[in-house]
Formats: structure tokens, sequence, C-alpha cells
């Protein structure tokens, strides 16, 4: 009898497995495809690759993209490190909601009010703009990764170095500091793949001459549904792959919905 | 508590100061400036109409309700909101229905082999949204194998062809597809945590499967079902993407409409009563979530 629930619950989340993937594996498979409509299977080819090498407006946004999350990443790991730290230590409700009010909030609501902040303070759109709104997003996630790493660390560790005596800055850079890193990189990491693959607040803090890789894939695909779309979806699946496993690696709590 | 920090009363502001300046500047401050917004009148080219005029040497405020006013004036607005909550909660019952048989199953698995199908759930979840709704489109187009053998099986009966992109069920199987991991994952974290004694207690006292999952594990994953409720049912009450791309005429949710005031009409204080609505709604939900779960605790567990 336990056998057969089980076999019907294995049976039913496989279902959902191939749900899962398998739209994500259509899309790779098309991206071989010697045909320009993505409906049957002509030959292999890497032509649509090889486009894409010559797609002087893809290549500027992936450029623009890898900007803007290096930069959004590195300033909101500061800022969500500094939060991370001071949420669990002091009892602050109003970092608390400032920090987790922007994960909960629907996207486009963070996107329309920066874009009237923005142009009420007479900013141009561009970069800058970009970055702006995405260390605004990005902090809260890296304050939950880091807050969820200092939970776990063991108290008797400061408390040994403050007896052994270490002042109080000797002992967060030698002690704290190193501990929280697996903490913060994953953070890092995280902000980095949210900041590369947002869409709806770049849609409304870009402006016109900056463009990224999701806004370029949004306007091919509004025309038309095209190989080379599938080329560029499977090359940036591949780059959120690697730094995803390299995150989960390092902070492995974090990605279990904790 | 670990203490990161010690004693010294300044380091708790050199922590907190940094991150609250800035997400006072970049998140509370611009909420608060689409709320004014929403009292003012549009600009002549679009955007916003100063808000203190200079009337014979007099400055006087010139702010309006008639954005409100527009809102409340016809049902047009009230259908738009009641449509995209119909899209929200069907979107989230179906994620509840589907998340649940595998986070059921992950958690029932053996330690090793759970973290490898955790990662299995997450991994689509981190491909780019555009990409993942860029699928399904391809998956819908008139071209594709999917409608061409559907419309070949309807032509066995004498029904006539469909079309599946731009449908309904695109957007809806397209949100299901989306925001599925956000109804796993706290899901799994609550069934983890049940203690698997309780279902052998209920077996020995001669308790069917069924029983044993409507009296025991339905009540006690309530929290995880509420918290990944919310996770779902927010994100796609304000989605504007999917609608966009896979709706068609029908398809359209607040958030295009919210889209359209301030990117096409450019009648941004419209577009900020939407706005403003759209938080209220986001805020109602999430207090609504967090009442149910605090009040379940406090039943004793259950």
């Amino acid at each position: 009898m336990m056998a057969r629930k089980n076999l019907l619950l294995a049976v039913s989340a496989a279902l959902v497995y191939l749900f899962l993937y398998l739209p994500l594996v259509i899309v790779v498979v098309f991206s071989f495809n010697d045909s320009k409509l993505n409906a049957e299977w002509v030959g292999f080819t890497w032509k649509w690759y090889g486009k894409l090498l010559y797609n002087q407006e893809m290549l500027t946004a992936a450029m623009n993209s890898l900007i803007i999350a290096s930069v959004s990443a590195g300033i909101a790991t500061i800022l969500g490190t500094l939060a991370g730290i001071a949420m669990h230590q002091y009892r602050l409700r109003l970092l608390q909601m400032l920090v987790l009010a922007p994960i909960a909030m629907p996207e486009i609501l963070m996107g329309v009010s920066l874009l009237v902040l923005f142009i009420m303070v007479n900013m141009t759109l561009g970069l800058i703009s970009i970055m702006l709104a995405h260390i605004t997003f990005c902090i809260g996630f890296v304050a939950l990764a880091v807050q969820a790493r200092i939970s776990s660390l063991d108290p008797a560790l400061i408390e040994a170095a403050r007896d052994l005596g270490a002042t109080p800055w000797q002992c967060f850079r030698e002690i704290t500091l190193p501990l929280l890193m697996p903490g913060i990189l994953a953070g890092a990491l995280m902000a980095f793949t949210l900041s590369i693959d947002d869409f709806v607040i770049t849609f409304f803090t870009a402006g016109v001459g900056s463009s990224t890789l999701p806004l370029q894939i949004y306007s091919m695909v509004k025309i038309a549904v095209t190989p080379e779309v599938n080329a560029v979806s499977t090359l940036l699946m591949l780059v959120t792959l690697v730094v995803i496993t390299v995150a989960s690696r390092l902070s492995p709590a974090i990605f279990r919905g904790e | 508590m670990l203490k990161t920090v010690q004693g010294k009363v300044w380091s708790k502001y050199l922590l907190s100061l940094p991150p609250m300046a800035y997400l006072l500047i970049f998140f509370a401050a611009p909420t608060m400036i689409m709320l004014f917004a929403s009292f003012r009148y549009p600009g002549e080219y679009g955007g916003l109409a100063p808000w203190l005029v200079q009337d014979g040497g007099q400055w006087t405020l010139d702010l309006t309700l008639e954005n409100w006013q527009r809102l409340f004036g016809t049902d047009i607005y009230l259908r738009l909101f009641v449509k995209s909550i119909g899209y929200a909660v069907s979107t989230t019952l179906i994620c509840m229905f589907m998340a649940y048989p595998l986070a059921l199953m992950i958690a029932r698995s053996g330690r090793k082999s759970r973290d490898l199908l955790l990662l299995l759930v997450i991994l689509p979840f981190w491909s780019n949204f555009l990409v993942r709704i860029y699928a399904w489109m391809i998956i819908f187009s008139p071209v594709g194998a999917l409608t061409r053998i559907l419309n070949g099986v309807l032509d066995l009966f004498g029904a006539g062809p469909v079309t599946l992109m731009y449908s309904p069920t695109a957007m809806i199987v397209c949100l299901v597809y989306v925001h599925l991991p956000f109804m796993v994952l706290p899901l799994y974290a609550n069934l983890e945590k049940h203690d698997p004694y309780l279902l052998d207690a209920a077996q020995d006292l001669g308790a069917g499967k069924w029983r044993r999952f409507w009296l025991i594990t339905w009540p006690l994953s309530l929290p995880g079902i509420t918290a990944g409720s919310i996770l779902v049912f927010i994100p796609v009450l304000g989605m504007f993407a999917i609608p966009d791309l896979l709706g068609g005429t029908d398809g359209i949710m607040i958030g295009n409409v919210i889209k359209q005031q301030f990117m096409e009409s450019r009648d941004w204080p419209f577009g900020s009563v939407l706005s403003m609505v759209l938080t209220v709604a986001a805020v109602v939900v999430v207090l609504l979530g967090s009442r149910l779960s605090r009040q379940r605790a406090g039943m004793g567990g259950s």
C-alpha cells in the first residue's frame, strides 16, 4: 500500500519535472537547428551562434549587462552585508521593513516608481539609473544570505577571541568576516544573476540608448521568434548555470527556500 | 545570539545607516513620490504638471482628486482588477496542485537525493525570465508541433482548428511555469520538518493513507501553502511581460495598463493611481498571509 502511494507520487513528480525541463530543452535543441522556424528538426548547425558574433546590438547589450551586473552586485553586496549583520544584531524594525519590502512587492512597482524619481531629479536614463535600480532590489537578497550564514555560526568563537584579548575590530576582521565569507559570496553571486537576468525593472529605468541582454531579447521576441534568440538564451542559461552551481556550493542553505 | 561587532554604540549606526539611507532614497521615497503623483495633474507633454503654481503673486497648490475619480468613475478598472485577481488565483491554485506531489516526494526521499532533486527544481528558475516565456512561445506557436497535433486530432472529430498562442490558456500555463518553484520551495521546507512518527502512529491506529494525508500532512502543511501562495500570487498580480507576449488582446492585466500609462499614454498621475492600488493589494495579501500563519501558530502548532 505504501509502495503504491510512492509510485503515484513518483509519477506525478516526474511529470512536473518534465513540465519544468521540456520547454528549456526545446529552446536549446532548436538553437542548433538549421531552419528559421522553430518547428521541425532539419539538421545541425552552429550558424545561429556564429550570427550572434556579428550582431553588434546584441554584443553591446551583453557588455552593458556584464558592466551593470558587476557594479550592482559589488555595491549591493557591501550594503547588503552591512544590512544583514545589523538585522541580526539589533532589533531594527525600519531596516527590516526596508530590506524585505522590495522583495515582497511586484517588480513593476519598483520599476515605475524609480522611473518617476529619476525623471523628477532630471537624471538621464542609462547605465547609471539601471545600476541604481538593480542595487535597490539586490540588497535584500544579499542581506538574507548573510543573515542566514550568521545564524548558523557558533557565538562561542567570538567570545573566545574576545577572552584571548582581541579588540572588537580584530575580532570582526579576523573571525567574523572570514566566517561570513561563504554567505557574502553566495549573496554576491545571487545579486549578479538577479541583475543580469532582470527584465521588468530594467525595462522602466533604461531609457533609449542603453539596452541590456533581456531588453534585447524582449525586443527581438516582440517582432518574431528566431533561432538567434534560442542561441543567446542557451548561452545565457549556461552562464547562469555556472554561477549558480558555484553559489550553491558556497552556501547550500539559501537555496533551500529558507 | 552571535555578537559580530562587540560593544560601541557607533557600530550600530555604522552598520545600519548606509543600507538604510540607500533604501530610503531608492525605495521608500519613490513610493511616497508615486502616492503624491497620484494627486497631481499630468504634464502637457507627459510626465507631471507642477504642483505649485504662481497665481497673481500668490503660490497655490495645484492638486486634484480627478485621477482617483477616474478610477472609480467606470467599472473598466474594477473589472481589470477582478480579471487580474482571477489570473493570480488560478495560477496559485494550479501551482499548489502541481507543487504538492513534487514537494512531498522530495521531502520523503533519502537525505542524499534530496539536495539534487531540489536543485533540479531551482535550476530552470534561474534561467532568464524571458527565455522561459520564449520557450512557451515556441511550444504554442501556430507552426509548432503541439498546435498541429492538437488540430489534427480535433479535425478527426470534425472540430475546427484552434490557436493556442495569444489565449488565456497559454497565459496561465506560462504563469504557472514561471512561478512554480516559488510554491515548491516553501512547501518543501515545511514538509521536510514533519515528524514521520506521526504518520506511523496514525497507521498503527488504523488510519488509511488518504485519511493520514487529510488529517495529518495537509493541516500541518498549511503554513507552507500560505507562504507559497503569497510568493506566487503577488508577482502574478503585477505581471505585465507574460500577458504582453502571450496573452493577446483578451489577456490584458493590471500590469499592462500601468506600463501603458507610463510608457505609451504618458499619463503618469493615473499610472500612479493604478500602482498605488496594486501596492495596497500586495500589502493586504502579505498582512493577511502573515496573520493567517500567526493564528495557526497560536492554535497550538496545527
